[in-house]
């Protein structure tokens, strides 16, 4: 053999017996060892997993802010945190949690284990990844940097105009979150793309369309709906930060600008970015309740229809974030109308669900329990919004408390409950060891009740006519118990995220062994061993149902014939899976993070100066061409 | 889990072009980004003509010229860029060598005619909202034209050296497949600038 791989011989997976095949494409596929290896990987599990980590590290920073804020609220006239820190504090919370977690966590959960599920060995365009991962972990540093030297954002999530305009936020503040914006949709936009392309052309052969997993279905149907979204708020902030910055008008009324383009453009991104945040969950969800109920998802078809549905309403709903701005009548009520729609595909994936775990013998671990807990805490998030969808009850409490209700209940029901749900179920492909039971149930328990005694009674303090955004109240508001009963369950909410992270960082360590596959799951990233080597699989899997693993339960067939000494993934056709090209897929490389340097350094200084955009520029075409020239004849084939 | 061989790839080939290609539906994504870049702004600019009422705002209508002369090239890229792409899939270096040499030739009079275009403007980005719209507008697709520039001769000069053979055909291929879109994008935006004042 060794012959053979010295020679000028291609040396196949046919050649080799199932050990050597293993550890020589675990040589050709590994990532070197030394720092220089680890930032050059090209590995999306590497990649995936520190994208995890980043997003999760964001969530805690974000929860820390919401709870300095409800620590502030606890009280009346409270003197702990002055009017200034207080906004900072909530555009940081909101930033963070919609831009630095929201956007990233479903699309890290992708990068992870999409290729793993659709049975190939990397993804699409790993470079790219790479340096998708850097530019939003550098963008991410660069907005809580600003923020520890008072210069963070203050202007909320989405930093209106005129509030957000030259005149009114002198100072660095807003140009840096505008930029955050710019850093974390140039990462965002790259792996939807990545994973459109991984999806369509590199699923294992006999994966056609209607056996992809409904997890990988919700990951597409995200990526299509950042690609179309995205674009907005980087114009929205683009032109934001040129007002700013190089005199433009673009929301200057006085000189024939508008201040509402702003709102249209950025939430013709917001709304969709609630489904963006919604849609990987639901994927989480599938996976979990088809898993847990022993039996294939109940009305596939409907699910998969939904999700698409879903995506295109998502970007007829804007303007329902706009009605108190002095609309039109008809237009108000045709977003009414598409407000109320939307609540149609989201309710069949709902029923679809619970009568797979009707007709099912759920078993109720961990990741079902989570799934429980969003199904009652989305479905109240969205009955409120169904009350939000009509304006004269929206303009009643616009601005009020009972809209931070309704939107943690959607949020923190459709995205984290069942992320952690997520995390319990792929903690142990992740790292081979299985979380403790345990603990995952005293999780549960305390994030379900600390974040209703948080979070319910604000409907009520809304009701009451609670505004958002202020620091504090007066004690003849009648405001104050509420609001202590609020921050009570915020403290309960947020132990049960430290309860969770020292349930990961002790079961990382000394959890029970995994196995390849410890739930009986059915797709085939459980085909593989925990954690999967860097091949993720010997042999590429041929599948033949929509839960290859128990269609499959003795053997698993596969195509042999791809190369082991050289990175060759196999190309299948769009609709049919059918084999069609061995593609080589690039090798490490330390340019993707040279590259993500040039470019953050241009973001960065051009919020000092515009000429940053033309030598930055040339700097990250500099870096761009050393990424693309080939280094070797492997390259050139 | 054993296996259990059902299908041999060996025999497929390692390089094809279009479709086939996963660089290729990358590269239609990236379109698909900048597509909806393009229609954000090209929004942005109706929306401002809508509010205003009067437009243009406080200027003459920008200049013909140039930016005629700037389209009529454009589009006569589209031929040698289709030769460019036609020889890549057929694997003929002279030819593709021949046809990129022109196509960067072509990009770098594009630019040098987009900058009399700034010119012919008669507003500047600072001036009013009209002004703003237009240059964004102008920039934004002078970026492209740019990047497709800068891609283009780094895949001259590559397909000057050793390394101009195999999967680059496949790249050509694609960046010819790219220009297409940077030219297609320009024509609603030369009609909004340069028409639309003038109904």
């Amino acid at each position: 053999m060794s012959e053979l791989a010295a020679g000028k011989d291609v040396l196949r997976d046919t050649d080799l017996g199932d050990a050597e095949l293993s550890a020589r494409l675990a040589r050709t596929w590994g990532t070197a060892r030394g720092i220089i290896g680890a930032l050059s990987t090209v590995d999306h599990k590497i990649i995936g997993r520190r994208y995890i980590f980043t997003a999760i590290f964001f969530l805690f920073l974000g929860g820390l802010a919401a709870v300095a804020m409800r620590l502030q609220l606890a009280r009346p006239e409270s003197q702990l945190i002055g009017p200034d820190l207080y906004n900072q504090l909530f555009t940081m919370h909101g930033t963070t949690m919609m831009f630095l977690f929201g956007v990233p966590i479903g699309e890290a959960f992708a990068v992870y284990l999409l290729p793993l599920m659709i049975g190939t060995r990397n993804i699409a365009f790993p470079r790219l990844n790479a340096y998708s991962y850097y530019v939003y972990l550098f963008g991410g540093l660069m907005i809580w940097i600003a923020f520890m030297l008072n210069i963070g954002p203050d202007t909320g999530w989405f930093s209106y105009v005129p509030l957000a305009g030259p005149e009114n936020s002198p100072g660095k503040r807003v140009d840096f979150w505008a930029q955050m914006i710019t850093f974390t949709e140039v990462a965002g936009l790259a792996v939807a793309i990545q994973v459109i392309v991984t999806v369509f052309k590199q699923r294992a052969p006999g994966m056609t369309l209607d056996r992809i997993p409904l997890f990988v279905w919700a990951e597409l149907v995200n990526a299509f709906i950042i690609v179309f979204a995205l674009p907005a708020v980087v114009t929205a902030s683009a032109m934001l930060i040129m007002d700013r910055l190089v005199g433009t008008h673009f929301f200057n009324p006085a000189e024939g600008g508008d201040a509402l383009l702003y709102q249209h453009l950025f939430w013709f991104f917001g709304h969709p970015e609630v489904y963006i945040i919604f849609i990987p969950a639901t994927g989480w969800v599938s996976a979990i309740v088809v898993t847990f109920s022993r039996r294939q998802a109940f009305g596939y078809l409907p699910l998969v229809l939904s999700l698409i549905a879903t995506g295109f309403l998502s970007f007829g709903l804007w303007v329902h974030h706009m009605f108190t701005t002095g609309l039109p009548q008809l237009g108000a009520s045709f977003f009414t109308a598409s407000s109320m729609l939307i609540a149609i595909p989201n309710g069949i994936q709902i029923f679809c669900w619970i009568a797979t775990l009707w007709d099912g013998r759920p078993v109720f671990r961990t990741p079902l329990l989570f799934v429980i807990g969003f199904f009652f805490i989305f479905i109240a998030g969205g009955l409120s919004g169904i009350m939000l969808a009509s304006v004269p009850l929206d303009t009643q409490v616009h601005d009020t408390f009972f809209v931070v209700a309704h939107f943690h209940y959607v949020l923190i029901g459709g995205n984290v409950f069942p992320l952690l749900g997520a995390v319990y179920y792929w903690f142990p492909k992740f790292t081979g060891r299985m979380m403790s039971e345990r603990l995952g149930k005293w999780n549960f328990w305390l994030a379900f009740i600390g974040f209703n005694i948080a979070f319910f009674p604000m409907h009520i303090t809304g009701l009451m006519g609670m505004p958002r955004r202020v620091y504090t109240y007066l004690p003849e508001m009648g405001w104050g118990n509420l609001n202590l009963i609020s921050t009570a369950g915020a403290l309960i909410l947020f132990a049960s995220f430290v309860l969770f992270l020292y349930n990961m960082v002790t079961s990382a360590r000394s959890g029970p062994l995994a196995g390849d596959n410890p739930w009986d799951a059915g797709t085939l990233e459980w085909a593989t061993t925990s954690p999967p080597p860097p091949q993720n699989f010997d042999r590429i899997p041929f599948v033949t149902n929509r839960e290859p693993l128990w269609a499959e339960r003795e053997t698993l067939p596969v195509v042999t014939g791809l190369e082991v000494n050289k990175r060759e993934i196999l190309v299948t056709t769009v609709s049919e899976a059918r084999a069609d090209v061995r593609e080589p897929s690039p090798d490490p490389s330390l340019w993707p993070l040279l590259a993500a340097i040039a470019t953050s350094i241009t973001f960065v200084a051009s919020i000092f100066t515009p000429w940053a955009v033309v030598w930055g520029g040339a700097l990250v075409a500099i870096t761009l061409t050393g990424w693309f020239w080939p280094k070797s004849e492997e390259d050139e084939e | 889990m054993k296996h259990r061989p059902v299908q041999d790839v060996s025999s497929l080939p390692d390089l094809a072009f279009g479709p086939r290609m996963t660089t290729w539906w990358g590269t239609l994504g990236f379109c698909a980004v900048e597509g909806a870049g393009f229609a954000m702004a090209i929004g942005a600019y109706l929306y401002l003509v809508f509010i205003n009422g009067q437009w243009p705002l406080s200027a003459p209508p920008p200049d013909l010229l140039w930016s005629g002369v700037f389209t009529l090239l454009l589009l006569a890229s589209l031929w040698p860029n289709h030769l460019a792409g036609k020889g890549a899939k057929a694997q003929d270096l002279p030819k593709v060598r021949r046809t990129l040499v022109i196509m960067s030739l072509s990009g770098v009079a594009l630019l040098g005619i987009r900058v009399f275009e700034f010119y012919g403007l008669h507003v500047r980005w600072d001036q009013n909202a009209y002004g703003s719209i237009v240059w964004l507008l102008l920039g934004l697709h002078t970026l492209h034209v740019l990047t497709d520039l800068g891609d283009t001769i780094v895949l001259t000069v590559l397909m000057f050296t050793r390394h101009g053979r195999g999967k680059r055909f496949s790249d050509v291929e694609d960046n010819a497949f790219y220009w297409n879109f940077v030219v297609i994008t320009w024509l609603p935006i030369y009609v909004l600038l340069y028409w639309l004042p003038r109904m």
